[in-house]
């Protein structure tokens, strides 16, 4: 039995997990929310990122199941003695990727390489030369890598797309059949009716965009086990294997982040917009302020004194990994301290225009409590505002990570994220020839991530907020959704 | 010389596919004003809409043709649509202070139109749009043709939007609600204008409006519409004295005024269909006192009655209905007694308020100094006993709502309240903690928009139980639902309404709701804050009859802020007329409403509409 080990990280994104399920079943009983969220499922676009965005939250929940696995016993060791565990903390995401993820080589290489991208001394036949040595893992299995290699990687693609498509296919018949079977409908007519975008889910978009995903992973599949298919990085580490990695670390600072701004936001911004008076002035002192200093700068200091502190205190920590984890969990949580100050500023306004309804002058006149007023007055009503702002936050914090770990200031050295990626091409864009994939991985996967939460965030806002609903352009041509839909 | 046939629009919503208009026709001839009235959602303002080509992005005419001059504007290109509104046909919008553009004079919007659509350009246009500013009535036209939106009152922007409108003198203006954000006196003034300045244009008007009293001083025909459909069209004249659909004769009944004291209104059951349905039947069936089979069957259609009388119910199919016009004489409504007083006046009024003034501070500087103060209420005196309805009547910014307010203990702390109110000889100023609570179960309120007073995330079981559980915390849970749910039976909502939240509800079940949530502490003093000026017509029956149904049962008074003087006549039994904070004219009903004193009261009730009634 390995032992588990409980980061801070994991543990805080466990229980976002149980408030998205406990979200999820609150929606479903509140008819204004289930209508809300109807909306956004009809969205395409939104429904189509939400399919990359489970994969991307999937990826990073896999990784966030720590344990250290048991060590054999010594061979001298009596047998009574204390099991040992190693001092490596692994995931579940490292154990799926073992392979990658020891596949490790000297240094640089290119995508689908079998030779290193440097040169080096080489003993060959007794003589030293200066050549491109085969690489340790990648192409090892081809006898005569020049003639063999463009064969092989060409027959190993077209194996990989065609077992995904094949899987593809497969699903999407399957599925298909049982939809029809359930409406009714004879399958042709109602394969047809989704192909052209008659459904209330927006079927056709999500099904192209799980296709894509599926052909991916099985290309990826098939070429993975025998070559670096994003090229190694500089300490030789496979850089697919570091991209995946480095998701979990985006969604954490994202998540959390954007949940560590909402308690003071909420607070000083009901607060504020309720009380108005001394309150606010007060209130909008604070967050003026504090957005009047660099977040940067604020962000360093932070982070400086944290380095500190973890630096002081050794003994808190068994592993590398869980200090390089509670600087990550106690930088999300900064980024959110520092930056409620716009929350705040949109829940007062909010609470002003609330605090004059109807029917928050009628509880005033039923004598009902302050707290009473904005607990069941106020509260649920700028709820809205903290679901557009959250999603909408997220994606500028993951790139907020980028940067402050491009400064420097960001996440500890040994954890992977795609700010650290992204510092490290800082040099390798100036060699010549140039080496761009470690900067374009993490491009492609960061704007992924970033632009999946970014067309759900516009589609969420759309839904909640009643006037960005009303300005949206809907031709009056568009296809009819079924009455019973929306009713 | 504009001839709408078989117009039909259609509006992507979200809850469907809505037919806002419904296969519509009319004609306007040159110098005629042509109203279309009906309640809210008819689809009177698509018509508009529709005509103009301006619908929303979600909206689309989906058949029927509009001419003009012998052109189909619904097949023009979008080009010569551009030429054809303002020049031939303008818009005048319900809003005076939205319609303008806040950065421009008004100069320079009236010369905007000018140029657009005449030949004149520069100090021309220029003197054109003076003329215009003066012939729309406003006083030194020369000096204020430089002004902006801002600078101008209500009554003067609907001027200048009248002026932009008409400036490039178009041959039908269509005017949208244009006096219904409006005081009751500016409104006269414009009603006039607009009367005189379309007699000496000899223009069509397209005059649309929820208000039966406005479309009797104004128009020469009516068009009645119901849930998409035009239901009766006929003479202004023939309309209000022989109205022949089910729904115009209930519509005429249900406006509250003096004749009908004492008596109940007719009010029409339920409310208007939701028009994301297709119908089967007559759209008005299910309101309707005179259902027969034959409605339920097919949708009727139009009939043309001698005189040129267009009807569309089953009752007028053939030519000469035997007796049709007094067919409904049955349905006058049985003559209810008036709402008694006790003979006996109480020694002791329920609310005395002496010499009440709420002052707003006006705060300047770093410091916050009061440099001085709004006085919105400034020396009100009046009394209210048990069972009566004192009706505080005022244009907007009276301080009217202020009363209200002040009165219900909310503007502690934002006011500076002097003066005496007295609820039961206690002074409300000076209570509090469970005196203070006590006093607020006694005095309750309801508002003006039941779509505002109602948390949209609270069920209608928790929104009836907040004000028992915060006044009268000693109350049982079960007690309390009881309570309610006889609450439920008394304003006539079903008790399975507890569990559903307020969107839930039309308009009018919401006023219903807010009632009940008023009375649910049991209070003895209700202030009605325009209670029904956001309701249509039929429903504001309902409402005015529910309101004096309780009245009778429970006892209960009403202080009722209103400037419908229509509902004033109907039900108040003393008026307090309001007017800058100060009371000009204060006493019985009927001596106030008869004789008045104060000059102000008379100029307000010379300015109030009239329905010309039938007999």
């Amino acid at each position: 039995m390995p032992k588990f080990v409980l980061l801070a990280t994991d543990l805080a994104l466990y229980f976002q997990m149980l408030v998205l399920v406990l979200y999820v079943r609150h929606a479903l009983r509140t008819p204004l929310l289930r209508q809300s969220w109807r909306y956004v499922q009809r969205d395409g676009a939104a429904m189509s990122a939400a399919v990359v965005l489970v994969v991307f939250l999937l990826i990073a929940l896999l990784d966030s199941v720590h344990f250290r696995p048991r060590l054999p016993p010594a061979p001298d060791a009596a047998p009574a003695a204390e099991i040992a565990y190693s001092t490596r903390t692994l995931s579940v995401l490292d154990v799926l990727l073992t392979g990658p993820r020891e596949a490790r080589e000297k240094t640089y290489s290119v995508p689908l390489a079998t030779h290193q991208f440097s040169k080096e001394s080489i003993q060959r036949e007794g003589v030293t030369v200066r050549d491109f040595p085969r690489l340790q893992y990648g192409g090892r299995h081809l006898e005569q890598p020049q003639e063999q290699w463009g064969g092989d990687v060409l027959r190993r693609s077209v194996n990989g797309l065609g077992s995904g498509l094949l899987v593809v296919v497969l699903g999407a018949a399957l599925l298909l059949l049982r939809q029809s079977q359930r409406s009714g409908q004879a399958f042709m007519p109602s394969a047809l009716d989704l192909w052209q975008g008659r459904s209330a889910l927006p079927w056709r978009a999500i099904g192209v965009t799980l296709t894509v995903l599926l052909l991916l992973v099985a290309w990826v599949a098939a070429l993975w086990p025998y070559y670096h298919i994003m090229g190694t990085d500089q300490t030789g580490n496979d850089v697919l294997f570091v991209c995946l990695k480095s998701v979990r670390t985006a969604v954490v600072i994202g998540s959390l982040a954007t949940i560590a701004t909402i308690p003071l936001a909420l607070l000083f911004g009901i607060l504020a917009g309720y009380f108005k008076g001394w309150v606010d002035d007060g209130i909008q002192y604070a967050y003026t302020v504090l957005s009047s200093i660099p977040s940067v700068l604020l962000i360093s200091a932070f982070v400086l004194m944290i380095q500190v502190f973890i630096d002081k205190n050794p003994q808190w920590f068994e592993t590398g990994l869980e200090r390089a984890d509670i600087r990550l969990f106690l930088l999300a949580t900064i980024l959110g301290l520092t930056g409620w100050a716009q929350l705040a500023r949109l829940l007062r306004a909010e609470t002003l225009k609330l605090g004059e309804l109807e029917y928050v002058q009628a509880a005033r006149a039923f004598g009902v409590s302050h707290a009473g007023i904005m607990r069941r007055h106020l509260l649920p009503n700028v709820t809205h505002i903290i679901v557009i702002v959250a999603v909408l936050d997220f994606s500028g914090l993951v790139l907020y990570e980028a940067v402050l770990s491009y400064v420097g200031v960001g996440v500890d050295p040994n954890t992977q994220s795609f700010g650290t990626m992204i510092n490290s091409a800082r040099n390798e864009m100036s060699r010549d020839p140039v080496i761009w994939w470690t900067l374009s991985t993490a491009f492609a996967f960061m704007v992924a991530l970033v632009l999946s939460m970014t067309l759900f965030a516009s589609a969420v806002r759309e839904a909640f907020d009643p006037r960005a609903r009303a300005y949206r352009v809907r031709p009056a041509g568009a296809s009819t959704l079924p009455s019973q839909e929306a009713a | 010389m504009i001839a709408i046939s078989q117009l039909s629009t259609e509006l992507q919503s979200e809850s469907g596919l809505v037919r806002a208009v419904d296969l519509l026709s009319l004609t306007i001839s040159r110098g005629e004003t042509f109203a279309l009235v009906g309640e809210s959602g008819c689809g009177k303002s698509m018509t508009a809409l529709s005509i103009l080509r301006l619908l929303p992005d979600s909206g689309r005419v989906v058949a029927g043709s509009v001419t003009m001059g012998g052109v189909d504007l619904m097949a023009l290109p979008e080009q010569q649509m551009r030429d054809v509104r303002g020049s031939k046909i303008s818009i005048i919008f319900q809003e005076p202070s939205t319609s303008l553009n806040p950065v421009m004079t008004v100069g320079q919007q009236i010369v905007e139109v000018i140029e657009r659509h005449t030949a004149l350009r520069g100090e021309v246009a220029r003197s054109k749009a003076l003329q215009w500013l003066e012939r729309v009535g406003i006083p030194e036209a020369a000096r204020r043709i430089d002004n902006y939106p801002f600078q101008m009152s209500g009554g003067q922007k609907q001027r200048v939007m009248i002026a932009i409108a008409l400036a490039a003198e178009p041959d039908l203006v269509i005017a949208d609600e244009p006096t219904t954000a409006l005081d009751v006196t500016i409104q006269a003034q414009i009603l006039d204008l607009l009367k005189e300045l379309q007699q000496s244009q000899q223009m069509a008007m397209l005059l649309i409006t929820h208000d039966l009293a406005v479309v009797s001083q104004m128009a020469h025909q009516v068009a009645l519409m119901y849930a998409g459909q035009i239901v009766e069209v006929a003479s202004a004249a023939e309309f209000f004295a022989t109205p022949r659909h089910p729904y115009a004769v209930n519509l005429l009944d249900a406006l509250p005024d003096a004749q009908q004291r004492g008596r109940r209104l007719a009010a029409i059951a339920g409310s208007v269909p939701a028009l994301n349905q297709r119908f089967s039947a007559c759209r008005f069936a299910d309101r309707c006192s005179d259902v027969s089979a034959l409605c339920l069957s097919a949708e009727p259609a139009l009939h043309t009655l001698p005189g040129g009388h267009t009807v569309r119910c089953v009752l007028y199919r053939s030519p000469d209905v035997p007796g049709a016009a007094t067919r409904h004489s049955d349905l006058v409504h049985e003559p209810q007694q008036a709402v008694q007083v006790q003979g006996a006046q109480p020694a002791q009024a329920l609310l005395q308020v002496q010499d009440y003034r709420v002052w707003f501070p006006i705060r300047k500087g770093l410091l916050q100094r009061t440099v001085g103060y709004v006085k919105a209420v400034d020396g009100v005196s009046f009394e209210l006993h048990s069972g009566r309805t004192l009706a505080l009547v005022g244009e907007s910014g009276s301080g009217k709502t202020t009363v209200g307010k002040a009165l219900l203990q909310l503007l502690r702390g934002t006011a500076s309240i002097t003066g005496q109110a007295h609820l039961d000889g206690m002074p409300l100023g000076n209570l509090r903690g469970p005196q203070l609570q006590k006093a607020r179960s006694a005095i309750q309120i309801i508002f003006q928009d039941p779509f505002a007073s109602l948390n949209p995330r609270m069920r209608v079981s928790e929104l009836l139980q907040e004000g028992v559980a915060a006044l009268q915390p000693q109350t049982s849970a079960a007690d309390r639902l009881a309570r309610i749910e006889t609450l439920l039976d008394k304003v006539g909502l079903p008790r399975g309404s507890l569990t559903r939240y307020p969107h839930e509800f039309s308009g009018g079940q919401r006023q219903r709701l807010a009632i009940a949530r008023a009375l649910a502490v049991e209070p003895r003093l209700i202030v009605a804050d325009e209670p029904t000026s956001a309701l249509d017509v039929s429903v504001q029956a309902q409402i005015l009859n529910l309101l004096s149904d309780l009245q009778k049962e429970l006892g209960v008074a009403y202080l009722f802020i209103t400037h419908n003087f229509g509902v004033v006549e109907y039900l108040a039994h003393d008026i307090a007329v309001m007017k800058d904070g100060k009371l000009v004219e204060y006493g019985a009903a009927e001596q106030v409403l008869a004789h008045p004193q104060h000059s102000y009261t008379q100029a307000l009730l010379r300015a109030v509409p009239r329905l010309a009634r039938r007999a």
